[in-house]
């Protein structure tokens, strides 16, 4: 079966642990305000690739991978591509690569069958809460927070090894309020292997300039230090 | 045969009566270390304030333009100079190229002309007495290469299809085994040298009678070297007793070697694991610490950190920054399983935290997925921290070239004293594609009597018609030109080493190989992915030449779009593959001068921008004067697929058949290269450890720091190829705006936990 995708990175150090080949997905539903992707959002582009053709591409860096890379889906958002990303994991499976899946979870499902398979397939799950205020959560994605949160409790559920990601705007994530409830989610969840704060950056602006959208966070600056430090001291510390 | 001064040493073929055998030397008595680095000491006081001082020294040679000082008057001859040094009392290694520390020599035997040229550059005139005996009396190498000149080599010289050929200067990456200096003595290296002599008799040949004449020059030299060291207060005579008179005898026989040779690359060997076996003897004896040993390496270094010759302007163009490439090889294995890595490994890394980075010695290391796993981290930590480290295959070098290999240049693999290179500059495999379209016509050179396209090459057929270039015909067509080419190349190269044989011989650094040498007869590439992406351009899409009024293709139009090299795309990497194998056997099928073993390397340096500068508009949609991408790297931005898949498609080109090397530049900032200061390191590892294994040879790696990344924004011309890789697309830093050039230096601050 065949998938649409956005590009491919092949020495990817940030979405996952060790040296990974990200494939990012074409498409997806949430429109983040702070996206730096929005090139990936539209289904409509992209170009169709196989399975095994992807699967192929990733096989080439196997040198690379040693204990602890491997393969990282991304997006777009790949749980809307589930039973291509499935496929694909099941080939590299075969091969002993250790596979990572970046999502929101924005359309968990759990009776569908795919994304259970895929779940099955994957050894890292990069779980991305936008937001943990229902309202707030809207606000930045145009979607209710409730099939994340859904998925993270699924995720505890079936004991999958997960890394929450959260990334850090300044006004709108940034909130010691938030954060605290935020830390109170995961505090519940059992298959937490991490916390990861990712500051905020407009590198991602000129993106929209070319696409011509207006860059719905004009203006807003990166977070300081310290508040990337009280985000990790909130989300990582003990309640 | 038995020495005082080799008491301690396990024996074997090494000290038989008429042997040298440094490696069998090295292999009965080194020690392979295969812990971390917490043993390594912090520089001593005499240290820090000899480097103050050095210092000092190079912000006053850059004030003053460049030099600080130069002797017009004294011919530089292994002798000629009185003693010199920098802090008399200070210095534990001693031995300067002149008689005051950053004055350049005067090296005329490669040519006068280039020699006063350099010296007016810079403000000074030249003895005229000195000028008047090598014009009228002492015929110089550069005046033989112009005698014997074919109009055809002048042309393709001007036109600069060949560039950078060492007809005006020293060929140079001829490695003397220096340490057999250290080990046997100089006494007993000229016994051997006059029992070599004496076998050479019988019907007197030319070839004998050279040999013969070269033997005695290198008897001369080797007794000029021991004057040397007298000049310094230093018997080498007999072998060295301890660390300290090892590293210094060792020094003398390099320092020798530049005295007597301003070769572009004057590279040192491998010399760190020789001298570990002195160093851990003198610790055994409890005669040295750890810190003294450091401060004895140190010392060492500083002292190949301030090589210097006198160039010309055209020479810094090519090669900018005023390098020398003092190369020392460190690491790899042995043939036995043995790591090669021991503490003094380490110890000359070191210098790069104890004396900050610097370019020279150009600190080589010969990496092997077998390496100790703590020699690797420590490697990559240094290269996170100074990018001043370059990482060569010891797997894919060692099952040719065994074990005591080192890295002339910056990729010429040669054995320590078995063998020498005809170093070659190289060919401009981009010019010779549009060659190949306009029959031999330059695109941008006139003939100098008709105003019209310079005819470089005999007339060939050329391109004709308006239609899309169709990718058979220009393949033929480009067969066809690199058969020209390469016969053109090596006749050049044939005239260029015979008359620096006969001129300016290298006495010293012969007399430190083995009589019976092998001799690599070395060209390069340069252009390779430029002429790669321009055939796929004309293969995959639609290429219109655009032609001026005499019918010259001046441009190209393209439609369409085409796979290009770096993204480990086998479409177009075949193309560079082939180009490799088809221009490396037409090179093999040339007669090369003294029965040399033709090799070719993809080797730049920074001279690719000049090449770039002589090129036209290429069909790939380069513009003219644009630079070509360094070595083998991919044209800049055009590998989208980051940083493997551009490794990936360098690494598919066949060793075997570029056995001078492959060069590839690698630029990363710390946060691409991993979150943590741990992952940096272990993905760094990884990815050598991944390149190795793929058949990848050589890796620039380029860490660069925030501080680097300001430094960028106020000096973008140092840093044409910073890339700055996010995760999903890559960016060029000086194509960002000032705005999103700060947002990185900020985000390279904040994100990074």
């Amino acid at each position: 079966m065949t998938g649409k995708i956005h590009s491919f990175e092949s020495f990817g150090t940030v979405d996952g642990p060790g040296i990974r080949f990200v494939v990012f997905m074409q498409g997806c539903p949430m429109r983040c305000k702070y996206c730096h992707n929005p090139d990936t959002w539209e289904f409509s582009g992209g170009s169709e690739f196989t399975a095994q053709e992807v699967a192929n591409k990733v096989l080439k860096y196997k040198n690379y991978f040693k204990d602890d890379g491997g393969v990282t889906v991304s997006g777009g958002e790949p749980l809307m591509q589930a039973a291509f990303v499935r496929e694909l994991f099941s080939l590299l499976k075969r091969e002993g690569v250790h596979t990572a899946l970046d999502t929101s979870g924005i359309n968990f499902d759990r009776n569908d069958e795919n994304i259970k398979e895929l779940l099955n397939l994957t050894d890292l799950v990069l779980l991305d809460i936008k937001h943990i205020d229902d309202g707030e959560h809207k606000k930045l994605t145009g979607h209710s927070n409730a099939k994340p949160l859904e998925f993270a409790e699924y995720l505890s559920e079936i004991g999958k090894d997960a890394v929450i990601r959260h990334v850090l705007v300044p006004g709108i994530t940034d909130n010691d309020q938030y954060l605290i409830e935020l830390k109170k989610f995961i505090a519940r969840l059992k298959n937490v292997k991490g916390v990861e704060i990712l500051p905020y950056h407009a590198m991602g602006e000129i993106k929209y300039e070319k696409m011509g959208i207006a860059y719905p966070l004009k203006g807003v600056n990166p977070p300081e230090k310290e508040r990337v430090e009280n985000a990790k001291y909130i989300l990582r510390g003990e309640l | 045969m038995n020495f005082k001064a080799w008491e301690g040493f396990v024996g074997g073929k090494w000290n038989a009566e008429g042997e040298v055998n440094v490696r069998d030397f090295i292999q009965c008595n080194y020690t392979p270390y295969e812990g971390g680095s917490e043993f390594l000491a912090k520089p001593t006081e005499a240290t820090l304030k000899l480097w103050d001082e050095i210092l000092d020294l190079s912000k006053k040679e850059r004030e003053n333009g460049g030099v600080l000082d130069a002797d017009v008057k004294t011919v530089s001859a292994l002798t000629s100079h009185p003693a010199g040094y920098i802090d008399k009392a200070l210095e534990k290694i001693v031995g300067l190229q002149t008689d005051k520390p950053f004055k350049r020599a005067l090296q005329p035997f490669g040519g006068i002309k280039m020699a006063e040229q350099a010296l007016n550059m810079y403000g000074y005139e030249i003895d005229p007495e000195v000028k008047e005996i090598f014009t009228k009396y002492r015929k110089t190498h550069n005046d033989g290469v112009y005698d014997v000149y074919t109009p055809e080599m002048r042309r393709a010289r001007r036109a600069h299809i060949l560039t950078g050929l060492p007809d005006t200067y020293g060929r140079g990456r001829i490695v003397g085994d220096y340490r057999r200096v250290a080990l046997y003595g100089v006494d007993y290296l000229i016994s051997c040298k006059e029992k070599d002599k004496a076998n050479i008799d019988g019907t007197m040949v030319p070839d004998k009678i050279r040999d013969r004449e070269e033997l005695s020059e290198q008897i001369k030299a080797l007794k000029a070297l021991k004057e040397l060291a007298a000049i310094y207060g230093h018997d080498i005579s007999k072998p060295a007793e301890n660390a300290q008179q090892a590293i210094q005898a060792l020094y003398f026989g390099y320092l020798a070697a530049v005295k007597d040779q301003n070769g572009a690359a004057m590279s040192i060997g491998r010399n760190s694991t020789f001298l570990d076996v002195y160093i851990e003897r003198d610790i055994a004896r409890g005669i040295l610490t750890e810190e003294h040993a450091q401060e004895l390496i140190d010392h060492f270094v500083m002292k190949l950190r301030i090589i210097k010759f006198m160039r010309i302007k055209e020479y810094n163009e090519l090669f900018s920054g005023d390098p020398t490439w003092v190369t020392e090889s460190i690491g790899g294995m042995g043939i036995d399983g043995r790591t090669l890595v021991t503490r003094s490994s380490f110890r000359i890394l070191h210098t790069l935290t104890n004396l900050g980075p610097a370019p020279e010695p150009n600190l080589t290391v010969l990496w092997s997925r077998y390496l100790p796993e703590g020699f690797k981290k420590f490697c990559a930590a240094l290269s996170v921290k100074t990018s001043a480290i370059q990482y060569e295959s010891d797997d894919l070098m060692r099952p040719e070239m065994g074990d005591d290999y080192c890295i002339a240049c910056c990729v010429s693999c040669m054995r320590v004293g078995k063998d020498m290179q005809f170093f070659g500059a190289r060919a401009n495999l981009a010019k010779c594609l549009l060659y190949a379209i306009n029959g031999g016509k330059d695109e941008l050179v006139k003939d100098k009597a008709t105003g019209k396209a310079l005819q470089v090459s005999p007339v060939f057929e050329p391109i004709s018609g308006d239609g899309a270039l169709n990718y058979d015909e220009v393949i033929a067509k480009y067969d066809q030109t690199m058969d020209w080419l390469a016969e053109l190349y090596v006749n050049v190269l044939n005239v260029i080493h015979y008359m620096h044989d006969k001129y300016s011989y290298e006495a010293l650094e012969m007399a430190l190989h083995d009589t019976e040498v092998r001799r690599f007869f070395a060209t390069g590439i340069a252009g390779l992915s430029c002429a790669v992406d321009s055939l796929s351009a004309i293969k995959y899409a639609k290429v219109y030449p655009v032609r001026n009024e005499e019918g010259v293709a001046v441009d190209f139009r393209i439609e369409g779009d085409y796979p290009k090299y770096g993204n480990n795309d086998d479409r177009v990497d075949c193309i560079a593959v082939w180009l490799l194998k088809t221009f490396m056997n037409k090179i093999k099928r040339q007669t090369v001068y003294r029965c040399g073993v033709p090799t070719t390397s993809i080797l730049t340096i920074t001279s690719n921008v000049v090449y770039g500068k002589n090129t036209g508009n290429t069909p790939d949609g380069r513009r003219a004067g644009e630079p070509l991408a360094p070595g083998a790297n991919p044209m800049h931005g055009r590998d989208c697929c980051g940083a493997l898949a551009s490794l990936e498609s360098v690494a598919k080109l066949p060793y075997e058949y570029s056995r001078d090397g492959i060069s590839n530049t690698f630029s990363i900032t710390p946060a691409s290269l991993g979150k943590s200061a741990e992952a940096q390191v272990t993905n760094l590892v990884n990815m050598l450890d991944g390149y190795v294994a793929s058949g990848g040879h050589h890796l620039n790696v380029n860490v660069f720091s925030r501080d680097t990344l300001l430094d960028a924004q106020a000096h973008p011309e140092k840093y044409p190829q910073l890339t700055i890789r996010v995760s999903g697309y890559a960016v060029n830093f000086n194509k960002l705006t000032r705005e999103q050039q700060n947002d990185v230096i900020s985000r390279t601050i904040h994100s990074t936990f």
